[in-house]
């Protein structure tokens, strides 16, 4: 009889490298305009065409954007790198070879850290180690069926600037590697440098994927798969990468380097090319680029318009506003929400309940209303924070505080004390305003009464909502509770 | 006009005191194009319109007094450089008919300084070639001998001033493209220190050596256009942002006092005997005007013509690959797929040579060779270029011959090793991006011209060409034509 085999257990092994487009108004190597839509072709100049006796010239603006990636993850940028040319022929590809940067890029090392969320289990901190990043210009596109029976080129796209940021093969799950993703991306769209739109190509990466025995030092064969552009795809592409290398090694044959296309209809990774037949790109030191220098000048001026980083942020939350680690989390995913919040908290008399107006009626407005953000949120921070002040200062109640939210939110001006007045929201806070109301409900409400004596706490709550509807909202929650009870004798 | 030859100078100094007009000038020298080009092949492209179009403007500047030294004056240019109104083809089947929508840096600034251009010379195809003969639109003729080669790859340049189809004519150097048609041609042939003029508008063959230059039949002619020719591009990352030099400074400035270095070793192996003759009659003219004579010892620089044909070739290989067909230039006819395309369109629009480098270029940059030659071949390139930088510590500038001997026949190099190899003399100085020039220095007993190769350190162009003056004010090789013209 055949034993039972204990079942092996694998580790996965990611890297990633990541293409982002840099928010520069041109082109990295010439002037045509960098802006997204534009009609075919119209966006690109002679140095875009790569017409006989163009020369590339290096856009400063990307420099100083990548300048700034390397100065967020704390890496080294590098006094000198260099232009290379990747040479193959493709037809979008206008040169014949791409501008790109092999032995000396811009970035070196560095490392980015972020919470993950696993699908079972709790939510842990991970840092990333970046192997470098490099500054390269990106290549046409090939469209189909505009002319039949034809393809057409449009170059529109060519020579906008990347920054390839490879990481080294750190991540250990599809959860890692989309948290290290999300907080790249976060990272980016942070400092400036990236407009960070998925969908227009922005943010881009490639999955290396390789599984191992756990246990084992060495890696497993790894393979590539290309253009993932959105964190569902990352997360799917690699969940599917594990399973079929695991199966494969499981039922006896060997994983081949290769690179894979993930195709989001069927939710698979297919063969695209194996190593054996990768090209030979040819690097060299591009001749019509000069060596590029950064000074310590350059680098400290760089510096100097560096925003506070979400991971300094995070932790100033934490130690000087005493926000829990997961609020501080939320409230530094995004620029967007930072900003907002960072605004909110200066003026707000509560850092605490700020934080919570931001996670609660602020996210669910924002999220609610399609294509919002928080810069264009119509309920302004420091409207909110007004909101906020009178809410503390008992002039209105948490209903009466939500209400004027929606209000401002839907288009009211942002005049929260005429509002407050206007709408009547002013909250009842004396004894005597309040008692005969109070009086009026328990003698209508006899039944309630008895029941609450009976011991039904519930009964107690109703009364209370009885009250608060009695005095149309107005009343403090707080007091008409305490009133209460003691003229129930509790 | 009274005669064939006129200089930039004088043809300068008529169009001032308005002893001939700008339309005049064009007319004359687009007739003798007319009758000549069929012979020599200088010209590729000819648009009489266009050029009396920039006439008319000169005279306009000239009847307004707004005119510049240069205004009216005629020029042609290398085929190299892409100009608005004048196909630029390289001299490849692969951009026939090629129209840029923009003008070279060069032509532009000469454009703007007035001056009129009478068309657009042939050449080796990209600019490879020692002869010219690896034209796709058919060999250029030297003017002294049908039999003789024009030289390469500037052929159509050195060819129709020799001739007198022009006075003065861009070229392009990146190897000795100037200079040895310049002596193969006896006229005179400038190549400038690598980064002073643009390379914008160049149809790149090897971009960390191609420099455009001029040929005229005077230094004097070359040291007034150069000025107006140069500048700071600053869409060329490679430009050389300088404070504008009046290059005609140092003309009568004389040797006298100066130290001029000559590696003798270079003398004694394969150099004609009297191409040597010629040389030491130069080398003994400047010891009379008072120049001090030095021998200098350059052993690494004899080691260029195998890096320069590793770097110029990886760099070819590269800079030729925007031509596939897809946007611009031949596209071939019948085809399965893309790739097929491209091969097919690259195939036909290439002739041997640009295909020979292509293939040379993409070997030395190949994954497993590129340490062993590209590498190698920029290591020992920075060694030459040291050596020269030592060199010009002590001297002020190096005579030396231009070629093995003078123009040959036809045929003679079919074998491209023993091509590359006549190169020895032209390639260092491109190597190291200095610049050099070659002057006639005398005529052989077959007739053909001899020249002679004076080289400066980087950006001292300004002294070569006042040490070459001080040669023509003594001489009248440059002078001499060809019979018949």
């Amino acid at each position: 009889m055949e034993g039972k085999k204990a079942k092996m257990e694998w580790e996965v092994v990611i890297g990633l490298e990541t293409h982002v487009q840099l928010s520069t108004e041109s082109k990295v190597f010439s002037g045509a305009s960098c802006a997204f839509g534009a009609e075919p072709n119209t966006h690109s100049c002679y140095i875009d065409l790569a017409l006989p006796g163009a020369l590339p010239v290096l856009n400063r603006m990307a420099v100083e954007k990548s300048m700034k990636f390397g100065l967020a993850i704390g890496a080294e940028v590098a006094k000198k790198s260099v232009f290379d040319r990747k040479n193959y022929f493709y037809p979008d590809l206008p040169k014949g070879y791409q501008i790109s940067q092999f032995p000396l890029p811009i970035v070196k090392g560095g490392k980015i850290s972020f919470t993950v969320q696993p699908r079972n289990g709790e939510p842990y901190r991970k840092t990333v180690n970046l192997t470098r990043a490099h500054l390269e210009e990106d290549a046409g596109k090939s469209v189909h069926g505009v002319v039949r029976g034809k393809s057409g080129m449009d170059l529109n796209r060519a020579g906008t600037p990347l920054l390839e940021i490879v990481t080294e093969p750190d991540m250990r799950s599809a959860e890692e590697a989309v948290g290290y993703a999300k907080a790249l991306h976060a990272l980016v769209v942070w400092i400036g440098i990236t407009r960070g739109n998925m969908q227009e190509g922005n943010f881009r990466c490639d999955a290396n994927v390789s599984v191992r025995p756990k246990g084992q030092q060495e890696f497993g064969t790894r393979c590539e798969i290309k253009n993932l552009n959105s964190f569902k795809f990352l997360q799917e592409a690699i969940d599917y990468e594990v399973r079929r290398q695991i199966e494969l090694i499981e039922s006896g044959g060997k994983v081949v380097q290769a690179t894979r296309l993930y195709d989001p209809a069927t939710g698979e990774t297919r063969l695209m090319r194996v190593k054996e037949d990768s090209m030979d790109y040819r690097y060299f030191p591009d001749p019509d680029l000069m060596p590029l220098i950064i000074s310590d000048e350059w680098k400290a001026r760089v510096a100097s318009e560096m925003p506070e980083l979400p991971e300094a942020m995070r932790e100033r939350l934490v130690r000087e506003l005493g926000l829990t680690e997961y609020d501080a989390d939320v409230l530094t995913a995004s620029r967007d929400i930072a900003d907002y919040y960072g605004a909110l908290s200066a003026n707000a008399p509560d850092k605490k309940i700020a934080a919570n107006w931001v996670m609660g009626e602020v996210a669910s407005a924002v999220n609610g209303t399609e294509g919002m953000t928080y810069a264009a949120a119509p309920v302004r921070p420091e409207a909110l924070a007004e909101i906020l002040k009178r809410l503390a200062d008992g002039t209105i109640n948490a209903k009466g505080a939500k209400r004027l939210f929606q209000l401002i939110w839907d288009g009211a001006e942002a005049n929260v004390d005429a509002l407050i007045e206007r709408e009547g929201l002013k909250q009842i806070s004396d004894a005597s305003a309040i008692e005969p109301l109070i009086d009026e409900v328990l003698a209508s409400n006899q039944k309630m009464v008895e029941e609450f004596r009976a011991g039904k706490q519930k009964a107690f709550n109703a009364l209370v909502g009885q009250c608060m509807k009695a005095t149309r909202g107005k009343a403090n929650p707080k007091q008409v509770n305490e009133l209460l009870r003691k003229k129930l004798g509790a | 006009m009274e005669k064939r030859f006129y200089t930039v100078a004088e043809l300068s100094r008529a169009l001032a005191a308005k002893k001939v007009s700008a339309v005049e000038l064009a007319k004359e020298y687009l007739a003798r194009i007319e009758a000549k080009n069929s012979e020599l092949n200088c010209f590729l492209d000819v648009r009489p319109e266009e050029t009396l179009k920039q006439a008319e403007a000169a005279d306009k500047l000239i009847a307004e007094g707004r005119a510049g030294r240069l205004t009216g004056v005629p020029i042609a240019h290398k085929d190299i450089f892409v100009t608005r109104e004048w196909a630029s083809t390289a001299a490849s089947r692969m951009l026939e008919g090629y129209m840029s929508p923009f003008d070279a840096a060069v032509v532009a600034k000469l454009k703007s300084a007035g001056m009129v251009t009478l068309g657009k010379l042939n050449c080796d195809e990209f600019a490879m070639g020692s002869a010219n003969e690896n034209s796709a639109y058919g060999k250029v003729l030297n003017p002294w001998d049908a039999n003789a080669v024009p030289g390469g790859s500037s052929g159509g340049s050195s060819s129709c001033v020799a001739a007198g189809l022009a006075p003065i004519a861009t070229a392009t150097d990146t190897g000795g493209s100037i200079r040895e048609p310049a002596s193969f041609t006896g006229v005179t042939g400038v190549k400038p220190t690598y980064g002073r003029p643009s390379r914008l508008g160049m149809i790149a063959f090897a971009s960390s050596l191609d420099t455009a230059g001029l040929m005229a039949h005077t230094v004097e002619d070359i040291a007034w256009v150069l000025g107006d020719m140069v500048g700071f591009e600053p869409w060329d990352s490679t430009s050389e942002n300088l404070p504008a030099e009046d290059f005609t400074r140092d003309l009568e400035k004389g040797v006298k006092g100066m130290r001029i270095g000559v590696p003798r070793k270079w003398f004694q192996k394969g150099l004609d005997p009297e191409v040597a003759a010629s040389i030491e009659s130069v080398i003994e003219e400047y010891r009379r005007q008072g120049a001090q004579i030095v021998e200098i010892e350059l052993p690494t620089v004899e080691l260029g013509v195998p890096v320069y044909y590793v770097v110029a070739c990886a760099e070819a290989s590269s800079n030729l690959s925007r031509f596939d067909g897809v946007r611009y230039g031949h596209r071939a006819a019948e085809y399965d797929d893309i790739q097929d395309m491209i091969k097919k369109s690259r195939n036909e629009g290439f002739g041997a040579e640009p295909k020979r480098r292509i293939l040379i270029g993409t070997y030395v940059l190949s994954h497993g060779y590129y340490d062993a030659y590209y590498l190698k071949a920029q290591k020992v390139r920075r060694l030459i270029t040291e050596e020269f930088d030592c060199a010009f510590q002590g001297v002020d500038a190096i005579i030396s011959p231009v070629t093995t001997g003078t123009a040959y026949d036809f045929g003679a190099k079919s074998d491209p090793v023993s091509a590359y190899l006549g190169d020895l003399y032209t390639v260092p100085m491109s190597l190291a991006g200095l610049p050099c020039m070659s002057m006639p220095c005398g005529i052989h007993s077959n007739g053909r011209p001899i020249g002679v190769q004076l080289t400066c350190a980087r950006f001292e162009e300004a002294k070569m060409l006042g040490i070459a003056a001080a040669w023509q004010r003594a001489t009248d090789w440059h002078l001499r034509h060809p019979n018949g013209y």
